[in-house]
């Protein structure tokens, strides 16, 4: 066993976990932040995605060991309150989800592709750089409008920021 | 995952000494391999020895006509590094070819190398551009560090701090992505080097792992463009056949690939 201190969206916490304990296992069984998800296990799905001190990782391909120190964000940790991330608001307007079961890691993913390319993302980026995030119902569609869309919204909201 | 024990070492010395102190360690890097891999309990480590935080294995240096990338730099910090792109961009676009974006932020090419995986991308680079593995006790060859399939000419304990690329005249590396696990089902790393000498290596594509394309090499010593390799074959035997293509399939491959990568390279 080992405590492990991190900050989880701006809340400083210590956790006694065994070292083998995932990074995924450590916010849902621990923390009970369930919103980030389990997909395949295999680090292929991408629904486990997290920010790690601003970086998009895969936290069922992390030891939570690993992320002793570091600030993470999940999918809990994006609203403003009762405001959705504008990532958020554009997945609802767009009709970006189904089941819904792969959309809090492509969020996190998306909101990392809006962060690393600003204004110059196209529908073709869009498509490559969510190939780590898989769906079984939307055929990516209407996530990529929904990124797009979003990718707007944000410079918007940095602009007046 | 079986029970393990987790350190972080703060120096190579550091991580050396635990690992001495462990009955069965494994270095830990960015963990893109070696976690999946405990996950399905093919590995069971007494101990993992993080590697991730040491400074000395972090960042680029161009020096001259060497371009040295410290062991746990990770893909995405490559991919981005102004010095790969001036001095190799084509280890650049292997890096930006390579795993998914989350994985780009998280594996290392220390921990590509030392893994050697048969489909990795970066053992094919390292071969065709006649890199230098720097470890905590020595400097080896490309060709004497990849021994075949998941072997390296490592020692127990012993850490790969560096690889020293020297700078070619020209490179290009082009794969053929499985779509699922993005890994290569064959690609080709091709160099010039400065003083005129081509290598050319193939991963993903031999059942011992990343190799030398001799033929393909002598074709664009005698001409260095994509219809060189139009005129030669290169055999099926002791290629890789699995459900996603045949031997003969990636011996086709190895062609394609080396042309687009020499297109790639100009």
């Amino acid at each position: 066993m080992s405590t492990v201190k991190l900050t989880v969206n701006g809340k400083a916490v210590a956790v006694d976990v065994e070292d083998r304990t995932l990074l995924v296992q450590l916010l849902r069984d621990h923390l009970n932040l369930t919103g980030t998800h389990v997909g395949c296990d295999t680090s292929q799905c991408g629904a486990c995605v997290v920010h790690m001190d601003g970086r998009a990782v895969k936290s069922c391909t992390m030891l939570a060991g690993q992320a002793d120190g570091a600030s993470i964000t999940t999918i809990e940790g994006i609203a403003k309150g009762d405001e959705l991330h504008p990532m958020q608001a554009a997945f609802r307007d767009n009709h970006g989800l189904q089941c819904g079961y792969c959309t809090p890691g492509m969020i996190m993913s998306a909101i990392d592709i809006v962060q690393r390319h600003g204004g110059q993302l196209d529908e073709a980026t869009v498509r490559t750089e969510l190939e780590g995030n898989i769906c079984r119902c939307t055929g990516y569609h209407n996530i990529v409008k929904a990124v797009l869309d979003a990718a707007g919204r944000m410079k918007v909201s940095q602009a007046a920021e | 995952m079986y029970q393990t024990t987790y350190h972080r070492a703060s120096s190579v010395d550091e991580a050396v000494s635990l690992f001495g102190k462990s009955s069965e360690a494994k270095f830990l890097a960015g963990g893109q391999t070696l976690l999946p891999v405990m996950k399905q309990r093919l590995a069971s480590p007494s101990d993992v020895i993080d590697l991730g935080k040491i400074k000395e294995l972090q960042g680029v240096e161009l020096s001259g006509d060497t371009l040295t990338i410290k062991a746990a730099t990770t893909y995405y910090d490559i991919m981005t590094n102004a010095d790969v792109k001036k001095a190799i961009p084509a280890i650049a676009h292997l890096t930006s070819v390579l795993g998914d974006p989350a994985v780009r932020y998280r594996g290392t090419i220390g921990g590509s190398i030392a893994n050697n995986d048969p489909a990795a991308d970066f053992p094919a680079a390292l071969l065709a551009l006649g890199a230098t593995v720097k470890t905590n006790k020595r400097s080896i060859s490309a060709e004497d560090f990849f021994q075949g399939l998941f072997t390296t000419a490592l020692e127990d304990g012993e850490i790969i701090t560096a690889v020293s690329f020297p700078v070619p005249a020209k490179a290009g590396y082009e794969k053929m992505r499985h779509p699922a696990s993005r890994f290569a089902l064959t690609g080709v790393f091709v160099a010039q080097t400065k003083s005129g000498e081509v290598r050319v290596a193939a991963t993903g594509a031999s059942q011992s792992g990343v190799m030398r394309v001799t033929a393909i090499e002598a074709a664009l010593k005698a001409n260095w463009s994509p219809a060189a390799v139009d005129g030669v074959s290169i055999s099926a035997s002791g290629l890789l056949a699995d459900i996603h293509g045949t031997a003969e399939y990636r011996a086709n491959l190895i062609k394609v690939m080396a042309q687009r990568a020499v297109a790639a390279a100009g």
